[in-house]
């Protein structure tokens, strides 16, 4: 096996020519086997495959059918997001962040604003928060919808994508009613949002919280008790609590493997702590496990849907700090001082005192956290985000190890790596 | 369907009519779905938007199997010749949809990572605009380009232009 150790290395596409078949003689016994014929086989699988998520790459070593070896190769997706975030002020910034994780958009804008916000030390309105938990949930019902959506279709269950897209779209009309975009919104602003909550936002989201789980009952339908469903995800993809631990995963991946671990609960940001909602965590740690609890946290967020629906409180959706929010587009028009101070914001944006700073939001993945580092001026020197998909992917080779290769499209799909997210 | 008021059982036309006609109504594209684009593709397949009426809705896995290819995403330079790759594994004649702001120009990542246009690898034959277009543009993108098949638009246009045929890059890849 180490002789072949070279040959999984990046950038070689293809395994070096065999020698020449040696000459055939057909004697009446066994075929003369080649001293090659027991190495194991190296399966090349993407960067371009409709199961992988995106342009996700993976060199698989087989004995048979079954893996021993996986290497997962990134890179093929790295826009230098982390740099131009250097060139962009912390205005712009959200604009650059929000296009990192595309199925959960919002959860990177809260990151890149609340570390922002951190720096600046200015604490949000309350109709701000509320906004933003509101937003979050329902972006995070949408993330796990897509990833039952694309999970079934991994797995052959066509009707899982109809189902999960059928509903997701409800959801992404909501989003282009607020924010204007269905995704990529640049809706989080350091400060707050860019805008409040339309008229009428509560009756769209009490339509959601009766249409999502109808939707939902079909796929709990399709597929919670389907035996071929079954079949493809119990007990495929195991990991054990400790080796997830020591991988660095989160979100779902760490708690399928029964590590109670949410940050939403256990580092409460926002107004987490004054709405009720529980942790879901399994005990198996395999791909069954995972997809349910992504089915369970999508009720789950619901839950806290209605309670934003219930309990948001009125007032401003942006903090009213002249340094950071620009002035309301009336006093544009009537004052010149206003015009001014708005042409500022946009062009020069605001300083943000020195420092650094590690905020961190429970995204749909797992922990998504922004560092930031400022020197006093109106870009941030360095920004960086710990984007869950990129450590989560570091389990999949004790996942997929030992498993059959048919099963890695279950795998990839029970961690659901955004490849954005991994390469940035 | 109002085939009892045509005297004779045939119509007489051009072949090549007939070609572009037949070749417009069935696209097949290869899923080449890079970045957040792709999940608009994929929406644009879903119930809502529904590809299918289009006679378009089999995306293939297999390049060999597809005509159409849509750019889908920023394409990163790491990226750039597996898409040329893949773009040579389908048989001609064949197609490029550029979706999106970043496949079309590099959009607002003008940095050292992406190609600024993925028409500097692939000879682009619709651009659609917006980050990320909606199902409905990008809709409306493979219509325009049906249109231009029927019409012999696209192929007028690959004939005049030195740098835009498929082949003429080959030669230079090979070379």
């Amino acid at each position: 096996m180490s002789a072949l150790e070279h040959l999984t290395d990046e950038g070689r596409q293809k395994l070096p020519p065999r020698p020449t078949a040696q000459e055939i003689v057909v004697t009446g016994t066994n075929w003369p086997g080649s001293e090659f014929d027991d190495d194991p086989m190296i399966i090349n699988m993407g960067p371009q495959h409709p199961s992988t998520h995106g342009v996700l790459r993976l060199m698989c070593e087989l004995e048979g059918e079954t893996v021993t070896r996986v290497k997962p190769i990134i890179g093929y997706l790295h826009t230098g997001m982390e740099k131009t975030g250097e060139e962009l002020t912390f205005v712009q910034g959200a604009t650059n962040v929000t296009r990192m994780d595309y199925a959960s958009c919002l959860f990177n804008e809260v990151a890149f604003c609340s570390a922002a916000e951190a720096l600046l030390d200015i604490e949000l309105p309350p109709r701000a928060r509320w906004i933003r938990m509101l937003m979050m949930e329902l972006n995070r019902i949408s993330s796990h919808l897509l990833s039952l959506a694309t999970g079934g279709m991994d797995i052959g269950g066509l009707s899982a994508m109809i189902f999960g897209f059928r509903e997701r779209e409800y959801l992404l009309r909501f989003f282009e009613k607020v924010t204007g975009l269905r995704f990529n919104h640049n809706f989080f602003r350091v400060g707050g949002s860019a805008a409040d909550l339309p008229d009428g936002w509560q009756e769209d989201v009490d339509k959601l919280l009766t249409d999502i789980p109808k939707g939902m009952d079909d796929l709990d339908q399709l597929l919670t008790e389907n035996p071929i469903w079954l079949e493809r995800m119990v007990g495929v993809g195991m990991i054990d609590k400790e080796l997830a631990v020591n991988l660095g995963a989160s979100g779902l991946v760490l708690r399928s493997t029964g590590v109670d671990w949410d940050l939403r609960r256990d580092m409460p940001y926002l107004d987490y702590d004054q709405v009720e909602f529980d942790v879901i965590s399994a005990t198996n740690g395999d791909c069954y496990d995972r997809f349910r609890i992504r089915m369970a946290e999508i009720y789950e967020s619901l839950r806290i849907v209605k309670q934003c629906l219930e309990n948001m409180p009125d007032g401003d959706y942006r903090v009213q700090d002249r340094k950071v929010t620009p002035p309301p587009r009336a006093r544009i028009d009537e004052s010149m001082e206003a015009l001014i101070h708005h042409f500022k914001l946009f062009t020069e944006g605001f300083k943000i005192p020195a420092g650094q700073v590690y905020t961190a939001v429970e995204s749909p993945r797992g922990e998504l956290g922004c560092m930031m580092v400022s020197d006093g001026g109106s870009k941030p020197v360095r920004m960086h985000m710990r984007t869950p998909s990129f450590y989560n992917l570091q389990s999949l080779e004790p996942m997929m190890v030992g498993g059959m290769i048919a099963d890695a499209v279950a795998v990839i799909s029970g961690i659901d790596p955004v490849m954005g997210d991994v390469d940035r | 369907m109002g085939m009892e008021q045509i005297p004779h059982n045939f119509a007489t036309g051009k072949l090549e009519d007939f070609l572009q006609w037949s070749r417009s109504q069935s696209l097949w594209p290869a899923t080449f779905g890079l970045a957040c684009c792709a999940i608009e593709m994929m929406a644009s397949g879903g119930a809502h938007y529904d590809l299918a009426r289009f006679g378009m809705e089999v995306f293939r896995a297999s390049p060999r199997q597809a005509d159409l290819m849509i750019v889908a995403g920023r394409v990163s330079q790491k990226m750039a010749p597996v898409l040329r790759q893949v773009y040579d594994q389908m048989v001609e004649p064949k197609w490029v949809i550029s979706m999106g702001v970043c496949a079309s120009s590099g959009g607002m990542f003008n940095n050292y990572a992406v190609v600024q246009g993925v028409d500097q690898i692939v000879p682009v034959d619709v651009y659609v605009p917006g980050c990320p277009p909606g199902p409905e543009t990008l809709i409306q993108g493979i219509l325009t380009l049906k249109a231009e098949i029927a019409s012999g638009e696209v192929f007028k246009r690959r004939e005049a232009s030195a740098s835009g045929g498929a082949e003429i890059n080959l030669e230079m890849a090979h070379s």
